[in-house]
């Protein structure tokens, strides 16, 4: 009785809630003075937990392991973290990390076909797969543990002596060239899209995407050079978590990595970004009956001092079901199903401040505007002590389920370690939400969300909009064509279908 | 090379299975998970898991959009957002006065109604009064709600709650989230109040919320179109056909009325499993969750039974000319879950779809390279009635959805002509139970597995069987129930074929594909 995938997904409603913040206790500050029935509910105090912390260690080359026991499955996963992702590609061959990301694996190693690797793989029940990101890439493994040193061979392998063959090269290509013929037919995607090219500008490392003739300049040699550059183990974070000891496991490691020697260091390049000026964008898309709208702007990182103030800001104003976003633009207006929003925040780059809502076309102008009493409102009714109190109580209370496994213990101490922030980051976070005081949130919410800096984009089938989107101020058309292939790079070209 | 591969392959292979011991995870989860029925028919699961203070419940109510009335489409999903919006004690500030004003509401809407709907002679001037007449007792329900908003999804949130969410699919509806598990006692109270007491409050303007979501995932999505105009054409008699999203006049028709009369019909206890699993004991909280469950009272449990598909015998196509890239689609009618193939029905999906050794990806994207995806699934639409076994792939630029098909046919002939090899069919089983064991590993996963397998099966321990299940198909098993399956007769293909925007301006739809017109 196995579920379908994919498809399964698109057909299944979702009750609640797409959401997009965190998500925020009401009772004990409401009017009423008799005690309701479910606050007389006691509620013990929570058992101690200290959760299981992973065994952290540096080879002498540089690369940084931890070791995460778990004992509960007989399955050991792992995964190497490499520094240098998609943002310090040259923008005439954007895209190269998906191709890389992809070809890694599925090219094979000097030894052995990717294919080869497919069936010695699959008869285990076992994965080896690599990606391509934004900042770095990943090979990782999973596997029962009896299969540990056949797989972790195979890892290795893939690791350190990958031969990227060219027939692979073609089919990822191809699989790009697909994928961007098709990034015009969601919404979503075109609304995502564009956002970050406002946000950040058009060609931005954060925000480009690739395109026919970037992916076609992608060469075997570009992918080489690229291994070459990065895979050195002091550019290396590898974590692994599951049914094992990690003594042996750690001389395990040892002896796999230790002679293998220190690279040139990694950099991140300087990226600055470049925002669109505040006004409104406009994508029109005759096929839907649905406006995607977003304002946004650039948001903060994780390392501002704002964080936490603006963690607690976002769980009131566009979090979960508490939210006011939620309250006013869906409860009490029924104008949309998803709707949300905040100051997004990144690791070692600005976030995107956004604010969404997707609503029919015939009240567009109407959600927009909505929205902008939403803003405008935080001025004269600022967050107030009752939803201060709510939505830390949300995110404290919520908290243990950042660590409530080994996997998620093992996956902030690896994000910490890959961003340099401090391995007790998470246990300052709580510290510092609790912290967080009505004035911090009307600070950060005057300090981060101008009306009049943000840029506002709507997809949507325009001449089913209530007004103009002109009524409310001057109006960018997007031009979303995307651009033609070059002659002779796909078979069938030219031919009208 | 090759042999000397496979030689080691199946040595190893060998080594997995003698290896897994799934009968000790059984024998494991016997002794940590207690079933028990409460006198009013409602099933309680609680499984122990002592990972983490936190535990995780699945509130699994048997029954789904095939159950939503004819002229009434959409009606489960509708009120599984209503059990979002509280209690006669949550989300009220005076529930007898509410209660007076709800059912104002309904009379002014049935009144509407009335003459919106009329054949012949329709009043306008009449209609738009009692159109006001309708939102002036909105307006008037709405004071009692409008200053606790949200608040049933308010306590859950600031109370820690982390994944609040629900889904309606077509055979069933359901309700999850985590708690730390210090709010247990509350959680019971909560799930049991929510069912026990729901308010239709706030319901017209949720139903708006609900068209915005068809809008999100039918209308303005071409796969969603497809996929809806698909199901339809591949279901004449069954109520698979119908959308589980509802058919936009039912959404606009149908009342809070409505809503609360399929709760009273389809809400009873015999109709739900409750599981919980997590960091609890289930001595201690059994008689917790008994305590606050058992306040549903008793009530019959309801005819379920619907119109059996007929045999298809004839291939139905629908094509959609869409602003979008082609994808192929098709599917082939086979028995519900219970049958003695489902298990086959599991594997030919697997060895058709799973990873880059399946059949599926081999041929369409690795050696013809004409699709960029392509897999095999059961299940579609649902699982619980006689379903479809689909088959879909998504062309590369330059290539068409006949090539595809034409592909998925001939992986398809190979399936009825020729035995699948030994290593293929390790692979499957060794996968299978690979899979099951992962699946052991989080609290929201098991207590939504062990949830819908005692529903499915009245036994949750069905869950492991299936996968002793798995290990007895044979070579000859694929090929008898492939022979049976795929035919032409008892296809139906939905294809979206490219075709160029007319009238709005140009940019705005997709690039034609391959480009360079």
């Amino acid at each position: 009785m196995k579920r379908a995938h994919l498809f399964f997904a698109l057909i299944v409603y979702t009750g609640a809630i797409i959401l997009f913040g965190a998500g925020a206790q009401l009772w004990a500050q409401t009017q009423s003075t008799s005690q309701q029935p479910w606050e007389q509910i006691p509620i013990p105090k929570l058992p101690s937990f200290h959760p299981a912390q992973p065994k952290r260690f540096v080879l002498p080359n540089g690369m940084v392991i931890f070791l995460q026991e778990d004992h509960e499955l007989p399955t050991i996963d792992g995964t190497a973290r490499i520094r240098g992702g998609e943002r310090s590609v040259p923008a005439d061959k954007t895209g190269l990390t998906d191709i890389y990301g992809e070809v890694w694996r599925t090219g094979g190693t000097k030894a052995q076909t990717g294919d080869q690797l497919d069936d010695f793989l699959e008869q285990r029940a076992a994965k080896v797969e690599t990606g391509g990101g934004g900042d770095s890439t990943t090979v990782s493994w999973s596997c029962l543990k009896d299969d540990f040193d056949d797989v972790f061979r195979v890892f290795d392998d893939v690791l350190r002596n990958p031969e990227f063959r060219a027939e692979k090269i073609e089919i990822a290509q191809k699989g790009m060239y697909d994928a961007i013929s098709r990034r015009n037919d969601d919404p979503g995607e075109i609304t995502g899209r564009e956002a970050a090219k406002l946000v950040y500008g058009a060609n931005n490392p954060y925000a480009r995407v690739p395109e026919y003739k970037t992916v076609a300049a992608v060469m075997r040699q570009d992918l080489v050079e690229w291994h070459g550059k990065y895979v050195h183990p002091n550019n290396i974070i590898l974590g692994v978590v599951g049914d094992f000891d990690s003594a042996k496991m750690e001389a395990k490691l040892r002896e796999a990595f230790a002679s293998w020697p220190k690279g040139p260091a990694a950099s991140n390049p300087e990226i600055k970004p470049d925002p669109a000026k505040a006004g409104y964008y406009e994508v029109d898309k005759t096929d839907i009956n649905q406006s995607h709208i977003q304002m946004v702007a650039l948001g903060i990182t994780r390392k501002n001092p704002d964080y936490f103030a603006t963690s607690v800001f976002n769980e009131a104003f566009g979090g979960g079901f508490s939210s006011r976003m939620f309250g006013d633009i869906r409860t009490t207006k029924g104008l949309a199903y998803a709707v949300g929003g905040g100051i997004g925040s990144g690791w070692d780059h600005p976030g995107m401040l956004r604010l969404t809502v997707s609503t029919k076309s015939a009240t567009t102008i109407e959600s927009i505007q909505a929205l902008d009493e939403e803003i405008a409102d935080l001025g004269k009714r600022p967050i107030n002590d009752e939803e201060i109190k709510r939505a830390k109580d949300s995110i404290l209370n919520s908290f243990v389920f950042r660590f409530d496994s080994p996997e998620k213990v093992l996956q902030e101490k690896m994000a910490y370690e890959f961003y340099g922030y401090p391995l007790d980051f998470l246990e300052n976070f709580q510290k510092g939400i609790e912290g967080v005081t009505k004035e911090d949130v009307a600070r950060v919410a005057a300090k981060y969300l101008h009306r009049d800096q943000m840029a506002v984009l709507v997809v949507g089938n325009v001449k089913e909009f209530d007004k103009p989107l002109s009524s409310l101020g001057a109006v960018t058309k997007l031009d979303i064509t995307i651009p033609a292939p070059q002659p002779g790079l796909m078979p069938g070209q030219g031919e009208q279908r | 090379m090759k042999f000397r591969i496979i030689f080691l392959q199946t040595l190893l292979v060998c080594f997995v299975l003698c290896s897994l011991a799934l009968g000790q995870d059984l024998s494991s989860f016997e002794k940590r998970t207690t079933v028990k029925k409460l006198a009013n028919g409602l099933t309680v699961i609680i499984c122990e898991r002592p990972e983490a203070p936190v535990f995780s419940f699945f509130t699994h109510v048997d029954v789904g959009s095939v159950q939503d009335p004819m002229d009434r489409t959409g009606l489960a999903h509708m009120f599984e957002h209503m059990a979002f919006k509280g209690t006669d004690t949550i989300g009220t500030r005076d529930y007898p006065d509410e209660k007076v004003a709800l059912a104002k509401v309904e009379t002014a809407y049935a009144a509407y109604i009335a003459e919106r709907d009329k054949p012949v002679d329709r009043d306008e001037a009449k209609l738009k009064q009692l159109e006001q007449s309708w939102k002036d007792a909105i307006a008037a329900a709405d004071k009692f709600s409008a200053p606790y908003n949200n608040e049933f999804g308010k306590i859950v949130e600031s109370e820690g709650g982390e994944g609040m969410n629900a889904f309606t699919d077509y055979d069933e509806t359901a309700y999850h989230y985590s708690f730390p598990v210090n709010r247990l006692e509350l959680w019971a109270y909560l799930e049991s109040e929510r069912f026990l007491h729901p308010v239709m409050r706030q319901f017209y303007k949720e139903r708006n919320v609900v068209i915005e979501e068809r809008r999100m995932r039918v209308d303005s999505n071409p796969v969603g179109r497809l996929l809806e105009q698909f199901t339809e054409e591949a279901f004449a008699a069954h109520p698979y056909h119908r959308p589980t999203i509802g058919w936009i006049s039912d959404l606009n028709s149908f009342s809070a009325t409505d809503a609360q009369n399929f709760f009273d019909k389809y809400y009873v206890p015999s109709n739900m499993v409750v599981t919980v699993v997590g960091d609890v004991k289930a001595s201690e909280a059994m008689p917790i969750v008994e305590k606050y469950f058992s306040r549903i009272p008793a009530r019959p449990r309801p005819d379920t039974a619907t119109t059996v598909e007929p045999p298809q015998n004839s291939e139905r196509t629908v094509v959609l000319h869409e602003q979008s890239q082609p994808l192929y689609l098709e599917g082939y009618h086979r028995p519900d879950y219970r049958s003695a193939d489902d298990q086959v029905y599991d594997a030919i999906a697997d060895l058709m779809s799973n990873g880059r050794t399946s059949r599926l990806y081999r041929a369409l994207v690795r050696d013809k390279q004409i699709a960029s995806d392509s897999a095999g699934f059961t299940g579609l639409p649902g699982t619980k009635y006689p379903q479809l076994f689909a088959f879909y792939a998504f062309p590369i630029p330059g290539h068409t959805t006949q090539e595809v098909g034409n592909a998925i046919h001939s992986e398809i002939d190979r399936l009825k002509k020729e035995d699948i090899s030994d290593e293929e069919l390790k692979m499957i089983k060794t996968r299978a139970k690979a899979n099951l064991i992962r699946s052991l590993g989080s609290n929201e996963g098991l207590a939504s597995d062990l949830s819908l397998y005692q529903a499915r099966y009245d036994d949750w321990r069905e869950l492991f069987r299936s996968v002793d299940r798995i290990e007895k198909v044979t070579k000859a098993d694929i090929r008898r129930v492939a022979n049976k399956t795929f035919t032409a007769d008892n296809r139906t293909v939905g294809i979206i074929e490219f075709a160029p925007p007319t009238g709005g301006p140009p940019g705005a739809g997709a690039a034609p594909q391959g480009g360079g017109q």
